[in-house]
């Protein structure tokens, strides 16, 4: 039972500190799952690409989704602990920013003009910046070296394959190509690699 | 019923489409809900949800949820907030609970695996396209590479807890800019 609780606190602190949308929260939602062994890395990796190619926000998608895969495995609860961890780990995200934004909404022009908010945004707007970027190390690594650095790499043609799926994605994201086509392009290529290969 | 009654309402028809058909989270409803809220229901400006933006990003949470909750407060007070964030979140709920099913299925077959092999790239790329857009709109200045080589090091390299690192650098922020702001006055 413990679970439903853990999804909520788990995705309620995601939800409390993270500023600045979008793939801010990945940072502390890969190193929240990956600790609690709620998924892989891979596996979070795998479902940025689902919930780009599916409506709504990154934290909730994925909220949603640990959510339902862990309260699914509660035991004699079937579909019911399914729904249920989704609902708790979503109500957690979520839960935050409703009563925040209550609360600023309420003493609106104080919080525009407040010295204490603008100080803590000129730390936490660059914060963001560098947290992604260690997100993007995470990245990188379970792309190119799932098992570690080493000099087999050198000799894998998947090392290459993905070097150059890699270097074809950034141009067409950069070129400003919807990340649906990047990433429907790229699990073309993967699975031809994976015949090929 | 009542004009709220029906202003409430309205509010969850509208976010529920606008949850059910935007792909790439907040940023990406922001028009959405300027062209319903703005244009086609009149009960804001385009100043308000200018300022609504501004608050949603210095706010803790998803964008989408932040601006859903204050839009749906500033038309509607407390049940239009509750109504608009519900019809923001609950597509999202209900896809993901049915594609979660279905990942589930094709978890261990082979083609779904080379796929996500791929796209594992693909999405590398799309997360350092964000980081260049986040850097973009990061404000530029000594206290903020600090802050920047500060958090990606010790999160990335040193393996501090997240939670910690953004503690941390709203702290350092604080602190560095009531500094600043003294040696001005003075």
């Amino acid at each position: 039972m413990t679970i439903f609780l853990e999804l909520f606190w788990a995705f309620f602190k995601i939800g409390a500190v993270t500023v600045g949308g979008g793939y801010a929260m990945l940072p502390f939602i890969q190193e929240e799952v990956l600790r609690q062994g709620w998924l892989s890395e891979a596996e979070v990796i795998n479902f940025i690409a689902v919930s780009e190619s599916t409506p709504g926000p990154f934290a909730i998608n994925i909220a949603t989704y640990v959510g339902s895969v862990m309260g699914g495995q509660a035991e004699g609860l079937g579909l019911f602990g399914t729904i249920l961890g989704a609902f708790c780990a979503t109500l957690g995200v979520v839960l935050p920013s409703f009563v925040i934004i209550l609360l600023v909404a309420k003493i609106y022009e104080a919080f525009k003009r407040s010295k204490i908010v603008k100080g803590i945004m000129t730390g936490l707007k660059p914060a963001v910046v560098g947290l992604i970027g260690a997100a993007v190390i995470k990245i990188l690594q379970e792309v190119f070296a799932p098992n570690g650095w080493n000099m087999a790499l050198f000799t894998n043609p998947a090392t290459y394959v993905s070097l150059g799926l890699f270097g074809v994605a950034s141009l067409l994201a950069f070129k400003k190509v919807h990340p649906i086509l990047i990433i429907c392009l790229s699990a073309a290529v993967g699975i031809a690699a994976g015949f090929l290969l | 019923m009542g004009d709220k009654c029906k202003r409430i309402l309205r509010l969850l028809t509208i976010f529920l489409k606008i949850g059910a058909f935007t792909f790439g989270g907040g940023y990406a409803m922001i028009p959405l809900i300027q062209k319903e809220v703005v244009e086609n229901e009149k009960w804001i400006t385009d100043d308000d949800i200018l300022e609504i933006v501004a608050i949603a990003e210095s706010t803790p949470g998803p964008i989408a949820i932040n601006s859903a909750t204050f839009v749906g407060y500033r038309v509607a007070g407390f049940w239009g907030a509750f109504c608009a964030t519900l019809g923001v979140v609950l597509p999202s709920f209900c896809i993901i609970l049915l594609i979660a099913a279905i990942l589930d299925q094709f978890k261990d077959n082979k083609v779904v695996q080379y796929a996500f092999n791929g796209i594992r790239a693909g999405v590398l790329a799309l997360i350092v396209k964000a980081l260049w857009t986040m850097y973009q709109k990061a404000p530029k200045g000594l206290v903020s590479y600090i802050v920047m080589a500060g958090a990606f090091i010790t999160t990335a390299f040193l393996k501090v807890s997240v939670l910690w690192v953004i503690l941390g650098c709203a702290a350092f922020g604080l602190i560095t800019s009531l500094i600043i702001e003294r040696r001005a006055k003075q």
